[in-house]
């Protein structure tokens, strides 16, 4: 094969996957996870030496070792942080920011929020089983108010974080909703959100059978389809107000342009900085 | 000190170095007189150092500017001020703990703006009076404060030229005021004349090396980029905003980028990230910001991912005193991070070893896959100082040691000899990996095992020891029996102290240190070879660099210390007195 047939043809799904074994439980949603983004990666054409998958702690941020991508996995809830610095330093990368709920909305909440202001050229895929799965079993910020848990008992009595209503609100580019027990609807969500230029927030319900296992209801209670994508963000913002948690889809879809360093940037020798001192 | 001369006297001795205190209420522009008054130094082939000062509030306060000029190169400032010049006295009691007056000194100042307060004119120092408002008001658009600088210009026998070219440089593309302030700098001058008591600097040493005017956040700033550093990311905190200031605009002409951060956790783990992806980083902040950082500094340790931070030191804990020096983050900065976890620590000693040190730092940390704290301090950051251009020295890089494209068997923590193994970056195919703050195998993968965490733990430990740091470590000068052992901005006054000591015949070692950690007890103890006993001097109340070499060094002579905390610098005199007392005991 020569070099541009090599450079042409897409990889198959498995080729990035890795060869290491998840810490995961069976019947973790988060297999799907892994299995939608290497087709997503896949259908893309991309590379795994061209993809950098940046995590935090917490089960699913796990994930990059279980890619043949490049990988960060690195503290508790600054994962958007560390995929920010690399995507700007390194803008001729994918770069592909997942953890899960307790990361991304309790530790990490204010990251959240200025990553989707930021609006970084990256991907953000919170995988939400709305539970501490990894340190066995707490309330996270998307726990119903009266889950009970030996941390909380009869529950935290505190609403909802709404992770969608908030992207909105913080200047997110792309939101869209979508569950790992339908691994295709998730592959073409994931595909949308890396094309879509700026900062793609994707909501991803990823139950947790060990801690939570009433959330094999889930695949019931989900509605393909039920989530159109908005140009408008008060119309998205209309939507949310009809929002269950359930609807499925894309639900924002806006024209901000991504984030780019201002200013002249031009190519001088650093030595030239010192004519500034010079008397 | 120097016995101030008299004007009328051409045989009067000049001084070597003068002090001056500029001083009033906010929007009298005594920062704009002193800025001009260091320029006009620095034109007229003078030295010079400049620190300020400002009350409480964000804008509108009192404010000093402090100038020291010299004929020779210096790095601190002295015991007492010749002349404190005031637009007016409004508050500007405040700053008397900060301008101690010398006997022989002088205060000037508006008759018709107030009194100097007590704590001033106790310590005996002349008065004059010179009408600044009055003589501003005869100038069409003259201010007071240009007035002044003419004053003290003509106070200090400063050439007339430099001042103008001063003036004009300052001014830049304002042509409109620049007519104004030279009339007003000139009635300054004249008035001037009517006073006995002047100052008169001993001619400026010309010719040698092309001179610069730098702050040490400037300095840290271009010593990184020098270093090879094209990603910043920062939250502002005062004293390091105005190194992330100079390194915006700059980072951009050399094509790099600098992020304003959300905050300091941000802050490192988007450097942390950017170097992940090849390019050197830093973030530079003061002591609560270094606090936030220190878990993050675990994980670059641990995913051998380098990176710097310069930590401009302020009084602490907590919000301490934010305008004020200290060099109390010593400890965080050496012992913060949680589990075993080796990194370099730095400190530049002087204005211009700010450049050298953080892009020394820099080097380091690349060649190393380790992070840098680089403990720069208030003092050395904010000061603006006239200093002969640095020497690019030796501190050459041999920067990033990374995989290439499809190495067969790679392993990104491979053990190796020297503990440094090649780091594949991304884009670089066939040699994927996933760094991990999690222990790990060699390959990368998360291990619990204790047999990985052992190697990889000595691993990191020794990539740390057996580098070569040259003669870089420290600085090390003078002879003699009597060492005295410091670090960062103590250094400048104990130089001045050192040559006063061996003036009074006792010969003294200075030995200050620049790499702090890894500790390196074997060239200290060579350093001090012949040493009978040693003095550690530093700026914090507990003697932390004391209490460290006593944990990481076997001395063979007695070894005491002096310290005190930040807000007030040591001065030369002050440890004179104290090197003379130590010498005798």
């Amino acid at each position: 094969m020569n070099e541009a047939s090599a450079v042409a043809a897409a990889l198959a799904p498995a080729a990035f996957k890795s060869d290491i074994k998840p810490v995961w439980c069976p019947g973790c949603g988060d297999y799907g996870v892994v299995n939608a983004l290497s087709k997503a990666l896949a259908k893309l054409s991309l590379r795994p030496e061209n993809v950098a998958i940046v995590s935090g702690i917490g089960c699913s941020s796990r994930i990059p070792a279980y890619t043949s991508c490049y990988g960060f996995h690195g503290v508790h809830g600054r994962a958007l942080a560390a995929g920010t610095g690399l995507k700007i330093a390194r803008p001729d990368l994918t770069v592909i920011v997942t953890g899960g709920d307790g990361d991304g909305y309790s530790i990490g909440g204010n990251h959240f929020l200025h990553a989707c202001r930021r609006n970084v050229d990256m991907t953000y895929i919170v995988m939400d089983n709305r539970v501490y799965g990894m340190t066995k079993g707490q309330p996270s910020p998307t726990t119903e108010p009266d889950w009970d848990s030996k941390l909380s008992p009869e529950g935290t009595g505190l609403r909802e974080f709404l992770p969608m209503v908030v992207a909105l609100a913080s200047g997110a580019n792309f939101i869209a909703r979508a569950f790992t027990g339908d691994p295709n609807g998730l592959a073409e969500v994931l595909v949308q959100a890396v094309r879509h230029p700026g900062f793609s927030f994707v909501e991803v319900l990823s139950p947790c059978i060990t801690f939570r296992p009433e959330q094999l209801e889930w695949k019931k209670m989900v509605k393909p389809g039920a989530l159109k994508p908005a140009r408008d963000v008060a119309r998205a913002a209309r939507r949310m107000l009809r929002d269950d948690g359930f609807d499925l889809g894309v639900l924002y879809a806006g024209e901000r342009a991504a984030y780019q360093p201002r200013g002249p940037r031009m190519a001088r020798e650093a030595a030239e900085l010192a004519r500034g001192f010079a008397l | 000190m120097n016995r101030p001369s008299s004007a009328g006297d051409p045989a009067a001795t000049r001084l070597a170095s003068v002090s001056i205190a500029l001083a009033g209420s906010g929007g009298a522009g005594v920062m704009t007189a002193g800025n001009m008054l260091l320029e006009a130094a620095a034109q007229a082939g003078y030295y010079a150092l400049m620190t300020r000062s400002s009350g409480p509030q964000i804008r509108g306060g009192e404010a000093a500017a402090m100038v020291r000029i010299a004929s020779c190169p210096i790095e601190c400032m002295e015991d007492h001020f010749h002349i404190l010049a005031a637009v007016d006295w409004e508050n500007v009691y405040r700053f008397g703990s900060e301008i101690p007056l010398a006997a022989e000194g002088l205060i000037v100042g508006d008759p018709d703006a107030g009194e100097p307060h007590e704590i001033f004119t106790r310590s005996g120092a002349a008065r004059a009076s010179v009408p600044l408002k009055k003589l501003a008001k005869g100038i069409a658009d003259g201010r007071p404060n240009m007035v002044l600088l003419g004053l003290v210009a003509g106070l200090i026998d400063l050439p007339e030229e430099a001042v103008t070219r001063a003036v004009e440089k300052t001014l830049g593309k304002r042509i409109a005021a620049r007519a104004p302030s030279l009339a007003a700098v000139a009635a300054g001058r004249s008035a001037a004349a009517s006073i006995e008591r002047h100052y008169l600097l001993a001619p400026a040493a010309r010719g040698g090396s092309e001179r610069w005017l730098i702050t040490g956040n400037e300095a840290a700033g271009y010593g990184a980029i020098l270093g090879g550093v094209r990603f910043v990311a920062a939250y502002p905190i005062t004293p390091a905003t105005e190194l992330l200031e100079w390194l915006a605009p700059s980072l951009a002409q050399v094509g790099g980028t600098l992020v304003q951060a959300e905050d300091e956790l941000a802050s490192i783990n988007m450097t942390i990230g950017a170097s992940y992806g090849g390019v050197p980083s830093l973030t530079a902040t003061s002591g609560p910001g270094l606090a936030l950082m220190v878990e993050s500094l675990g994980l670059a340790v641990t995913s051998e991912t380098p990176v710097v931070v310069v930590d401009v030191m302020r009084v602490g804990p907590s919000t301490g005193i934010p305008t004020k020096s200290e060099q109390a983050d010593l400890n965080i900065a050496l012992y913060g991070l949680h589990g075993d976890a080796p990194h370099l620590v730095l400190a530049p000693n002087s204005v211009a070893d700010c450049l050298r040190t953080t892009q020394w730092a820099v080097n380091l940390a690349e060649t190393l896959q380790s992070p840098a704290i680089v403990l720069s301090d208030q003092f050395l950051g904010q000061a603006r100082a006239v200093i002969d251009r640095p020497e690019p020295g030796g501190m050459a890089p041999a920067g990033r040691e990374v995989a290439a494209a499809n190495a067969t068997g790679y392993r990104r923590y491979a053990v190796t000899a020297s503990g440094v193994s090649p780091m594949a970056i991304p884009g670089t195919a066939g040699v994927t990996y996933t760094a991990d703050g999690l222990e790990h195998s060699e390959r990368g993968t998360p291990s619990s095992q204790a047999t990985d965490h052992a190697a990889q733990l000595e691993k990191r430990r020794r990539k740390l020891d057996s580098a070569d740091y040259g003669g870089h470590w420290a600085d090390v000068e003078g002879d003699g029996a009597l060492a005295v052992v410091t670090f960062g901005s103590c250094t400048g006054p104990l130089r001045e102290a050192v040559a006063a000591a061996a003036a009074d015949g006792v010969p003294l070692r200075l030995i200050s240190i620049r790499l702090l950690a890894p500790a390196q007890p074997q060239r200290l103890a060579a350093a001090l070879s012949g040493v009978r006993k040693a003095l550690v001097v530093e700026q914090n109340h507990t003697g932390q660099l004391h209490k460290y070499l006593h944990a990481e060094c076997r001395f063979a002579c007695e070894v005491s210390s002096l310290h005190k905390p930040g807000g007030a610098q040591f001065t030369p005199g002050e440890l004179h007195r104290h090197l003379m007392d130590w010498s005798r005991a």
